[in-house]
């Protein structure tokens, strides 16, 4: 349902300010979310400064910094730091991104740094994706055929191939789906953009033989049609694909199948 | 969702993320919470329209008392209003008619849709007031 405030234990208070510039240098503010499940504290904002000189480039280096040198209890997710896992994502300066690939230079004045939108939080800026994961199993992401296993392996054309460009590079990071006002207010019964996007890549995948039953899956008013094209999830992916452009070849395929 | 507990017991009910409140408002997200607005806005202006022509209908008395009503400040203040949310919606709806064909859904394209379309409503409303006003000029 559509909640346009946040819940009384959700409430952002002012948090503390852990450093500040002690010497000559390039240094940048970052403000960050902080929640904590061992205390009875709502969740703050906390400050910190880092030299631009002494740190890499990305907002993850930042945080990798504050962590390391400032206050290990900043708690969030890494892994690969080149924008290929998917861990990092996050809310930065407004939008939804990875810390890997966000660059501080992009960011004028302080770099304010949230979890992903209207999830729950587990920890700082790590949110629960419990969901978000069973919605992609929902949608069967793995090909499903009735024709016996060819020796060797599944053939496919080019042209066919080519058909899963811009799908299969998706990383699952949740950039787009946490960024959609629909999956905001209707994440219980809508798959949001990511697992819509995945959806379409089997849908379209030439070796897939189970195409109409996955469309039937869709098939309902909250599924697929909670999208309403509002298009924050296009402006959002970090790997520049259109979760937005997937879900309209959906939407098109289901009326082709009926005319 | 999962309800672990922790070894103290009860878990702490978890916050929920901001959401609106941090989010940059893009054009595109702008331009579909206005339709939605202009939308729910149109039910009671259609209204107004449909009291107006039963009273055209109705007799010659009662359509000046309806007019009576439209043509102070304020009336015309809500019929310009319904003329933009009218245009914007229906600007709105091209561009998601566009949309939903699979057109227009690279970036640039779809900031100058929703720009476009914004622009377009304000520029069609203006553009209707003024003919009215040199309509009532040159009577």
């Amino acid at each position: 349902m559509v909640q346009l405030t946040l819940p009384k234990n959700s409430k952002i208070s002012q948090g503390k300010t852990w450093n500040r510039p002690d010497r000559e240098g390039d240094w940048k503010e970052l403000k960050v979310y902080r929640w904590s499940p061992d205390d009875d504290d709502n969740p703050r904002i906390d400050t910190y400064f880092v030299d631009q000189k002494q740190c890499g480039p990305m907002v993850l280096d930042a945080l990798l910094k504050i962590k390391n040198e400032i206050d290990p209890t900043l708690t969030f997710r890494r892994s690969c730091r080149e924008g290929i896992c998917g861990s990092c994502s996050m809310n930065i300066d407004g939008t939804n991104t990875l810390a890997c690939l966000k660059g501080m230079d992009e960011v004028s004045g302080a770099v304010k740094i949230y979890p992903l939108p209207h999830m729950e939080v587990i920890k700082d800026l790590v949110p629960d994706m419990s969901n978000f994961y069973a919605q992609h199993r929902s949608i069967e992401p793995w090909l499903k055929t009735d024709t016996a296993t060819p020796p060797g392996e599944w053939k496919q054309s080019r042209d066919d191939r080519e058909k899963l460009d811009g799908l299969y590079e998706c990383i699952l990071c949740a950039c787009c789906s946490a960024s959609c006002p629909s999956y905001w207010w209707n994440s219980d019964r809508y798959l949001g953009p990511a697992i819509l996007l995945q959806a379409y890549r089997w849908v379209i995948d030439s070796r897939d033989e189970a195409t109409g039953e996955r469309l039937d899956n869709l098939e309902d008013p909250f599924r697929l049609y909670r999208c309403h094209t509002i298009m924050n999830c296009a402006k959002a992916c970090p790997k520049g694909l259109s979760p937005a452009k997937a879900i309209a070849e959906l939407k098109k395929l289901m009326v082709e199948r009926r005319v | 969702m999962a309800d672990a507990t922790t070894g103290r017991g009860a878990r702490r009910a978890r916050p929920l993320s901001p959401h609106l409140q941090i989010y940059t408002p893009l054009i595109n997200m702008v331009m579909s919470i206005l339709h939605r607005l202009t939308g729910v806005a149109l039910y009671f202006g259609t209204i107004l329209l449909v009291w107006w022509l039963i009273a055209a209908a109705t007799s010659p008395a009662y359509f000046d008392y309806v007019s009576s009503w439209f043509a102070p400040w304020y009336g015309q203040v809500v019929l310009i209003g319904y003329t933009w949310a009218l245009l914007h919606h229906m600007m709105g709806g091209l561009r998601h008619f566009i949309w939903d064909l699979g057109y227009g859904y690279d970036l640039g394209t779809i900031d100058l849709m929703s720009w476009g379309s914004g622009a377009a409503s304000l520029i069609f409303t203006a553009l209707i007031w003024f003919t009215v006003a040199f309509a009532r000029g040159g009577a």
